[in-house]
């Protein structure tokens, strides 16, 4: 118990502080952030545009920057991220309800299909060493170092457009309306499923090669020497003696590395226009709509908190050692 | 210092030493031996000759606009036009300077943050180490490549320099967490007991006994943060962030995208910039590779195979390799 405690108040941490460096980053530019802001937009920003700004730093009025800071934490409570630039006068909370659904559907059930592939893999190729499996590692290696959006446009290329059995932009057909039937929820997943492969072939990789690498490292201890020379199956040894030890690293490394892994799926959006949160942001950073940037921070950081007090969970009842513990 | 330090587990036929054969290489050079850090370490350093030499040699102005609107590779431009005539080739080489600067700088600078933080943290007990690993850990949760953007897009000006600093400044984390795991399992050695005992300051016992032997890991982790900056650089310049160098590779794929050269199937304007990003992240990955199994052998993919135990009758069961010496 005291270890999940451990880690919430860790995440609590976390999120306090990325809501701090929200606050403060636009502050501590010398100068008026919104002065600047509107400097960057080039003319783009119409007067109520502005005033909002103004509202959303806490600089309508004179305060000090410890009461700013109060009002601030006490919108966000109150789900208040300020207005978007590039809806307005929609609110930042607003754009993120609408987009955040898909970012999650996508980008969550993807990235869990390849931790547990890419694992599965990596189990293989580090017990078959020396046989045709090795030849994985150069592909894959290849393959972790293109972009994810890159990947994305040659998908495109090659699967989408003109003849292509795969749409190449959207959510799901303008044909039919967002709600709870079949039509609809077709139309979605057909329209995911090529974001979805290219996220697949591009994150995977660092599984295999972790797990891979544990692996190797596992089948050398003694307990996996005592588990063939009790004449043990290969494949008992294989999954519930090495792969089994093998996993605890890999699955605290994919809570660390979750953070690295979303900033690259929320690229792949952008490149297949889905109307999630990393195509928000693409049209964000277009429109110099910081209010929109700073709530997409937020969501995001959130999320991967919140991803990561599940991968706590799971490690949980993997390694009996941090239940002892408590 | 034998590398044994390093690994203090090794498996009983391995000979960490190199070939028992012939004269003994100098420890340094064994490295290159191995043949994909050589092929890493080739590809690396084609890529810096060519952001030295390419910006210089360009056949025409990358800028430029020419009469050949969006043509194919052909003998006057090798790898074709954009949508204003300008020479792509040109623009690959130029922007291979910001790519290679930008990665290196803010390889260089996250580096240096994370042995002083990892190694200080690891060195040190108290609340001190806690609170510097619990900074890198919050680091390493919030996602980068949202905490970059909110970061870039608050400065007022940006170029090259000022993204590289930005990046190295945020992307430290894994690296300290890494070397302060490798500096607390050292510190506990008989060897900086010794030095302890014979009362050298706590910065020489850094400085000579512990450094030294955190030379692999913390050139895997320069690698690494080197192959991560390039791809974030690019996925900003990408978006449109202002400030990246106007040819960057990045900057290179926005253009195509913006301008639509997928649905003219402009593929030599997109199909370039992404391979070249592929094979400067392949030659890193290969490096470390390498450097992985330099340090720890098991990792190896030659002959050994190290489990398994052969039964024979009428003698106990011994372990041996089965790769023997043949």
């Amino acid at each position: 118990m005291t270890f999940l405690l451990r880690r919430v108040a860790f995440y609590l941490f976390t999120a306090w502080a990325a809501v701090t460096i929200n606050f403060f980053l636009p502050r501590l530019i010398p100068g008026d952030p919104v002065q600047s802001l509107i400097a960057r937009a080039q003319g783009q920003l119409d007067t109520s545009a502005i005033k909002s700004l103004y509202i959303l730093f806490g600089l309508d009025d004179e305060q000090s920057l410890i009461s700013q800071y109060g009002r601030y934490l006490g919108q966000l409570f109150r789900g208040d991220l300020g207005l978007s630039f590039t809806f307005f006068p929609a609110p930042v909370s607003q754009v993120l309800a609408d987009s955040l659904p898909w970012t999650l559907a996508l980008v969550g059930i993807t990235t869990i299909i390849s931790f547990l592939l890419g694992t599965a893999l990596g189990v293989l190729a580090g017990w078959r060493r020396g046989s045709w499996v090795d030849m994985v590692m150069p592909v894959t290696t290849f393959l972790s170092s293109i972009p994810y959006f890159w990947l994305g446009l040659i998908a495109i290329t090659l699967l989408a457009g003109q003849g292509g059995p795969f749409p190449s932009s959207g959510g799901f057909d303008s044909g039919v309306v967002p709600s709870w039937d079949m039509d609809f929820v077709w139309s979605a997943v057909y329209h995911s499923l090529l974001p979805a492969i290219t996220i697949l072939i591009s994150s995977m990789s660092g599984w295999v090669l972790s797990m891979r690498n544990m692996m190797l490292t596992v089948s050398t201890e003694d307990y996996i020497t005592v588990a063939h020379a009790k004449g043990l199956s290969e494949r008992r040894v294989m999954v519930s003696y090495a792969a089994r030890n093998a996993l605890l690293p890999n699955v605290s490394g994919f809570a660390l590395s979750l953070g690295l892994i979303v900033g690259g799926t929320l690229l792949v959006e952008i490149v297949f226009s889905y109307p999630g949160v990393g195509f928000q942001l693409f049209t964000a950073v277009g429109a110099k709509d910081y209010p929109l940037i700073q709530g997409i921070f937020l969501v995001i950081t959130l999320s991967v908190l919140v991803a990561n007090l599940f991968a706590d969970l799971i490690y949980l009842l993997l390694d009996p050692r941090t239940r002892k513990e408590g | 210092m034998p590398s044994a330090d390093r690994t203090p587990i090794l498996p009983p036929d391995v000979d960490p030493v190199g070939p028992p054969s012939g004269r003994r290489p100098r420890r340094q050079l064994r490295f290159l031996s191995n043949r994909k850090a050589m092929l890493g370490l080739a590809i690396f350093g084609f890529f810096c000759l060519l952001a030295v030499f390419g910006p210089m040699v360009t056949p025409y102005d990358p800028g430029q606009r020419g009469p050949d609107l969006l043509a194919g590779p052909s003998s006057t431009h090798w790898f074709g036009t954009t949508h204003l005539g300008q020479d792509m080739f040109s623009q690959m080489l130029d922007g291979s300077r910001s790519v290679m600067l930008v990665g290196l700088v803010a390889g260089v600078v996250a580096t240096v943050l994370a042995v002083l933080i990892g190694v200080t943290s690891g060195y040190l007990s108290g609340l001190g180490s806690e609170g510097l690993s619990a900074l890198s850990n919050v680091f390493l949760v919030i996602p980068a490549l949202p905490l970059i953007l909110i970061i870039t897009l608050s400065l007022p000006d940006t170029d090259d320099l000022m993204i590289a600093l930005v990046i190295g400044c945020t992307s430290w984390a894994w690296g300290a967490r890494l070397l302060r795991a490798q500096t607390l399992s050292l510190r506990r050695r008989d060897y900086v007991e010794a030095a302890r005992a014979t009362g050298e300051s706590t910065w020489r016992i850094i400085g000579f006994e512990i450094l030294p032997n955190l030379t692999a890991v913390i050139a895997a982790s320069f690698i690494s943060t080197v192959i991560f900056a390039v791809l974030s650089e690019i996925t900003l310049a990408f978006i449109g962030v202002p400030g990246v160098s106007e040819w960057n590779w990045g900057a290179i794929l926005f253009w195509a995208q913006s301008q639509q050269a997928l649905e003219q199937g402009a593929w030599w304007w997109f199909v370039p910039p992404g391979v070249a990003i592929a094979l400067l992240g392949t030659g890193l990955a290969l490096l470390n590779f390498g450097i992985d199994e330099y340090v720890n052998p098991r990792l190896r993919t030659g002959t050994h195979n190290v489990r398994g135990v052969r039964m024979r009758v009428g003698f106990t069961p011994v372990l041996r390799a089965s790769g023997k010496d043949d």
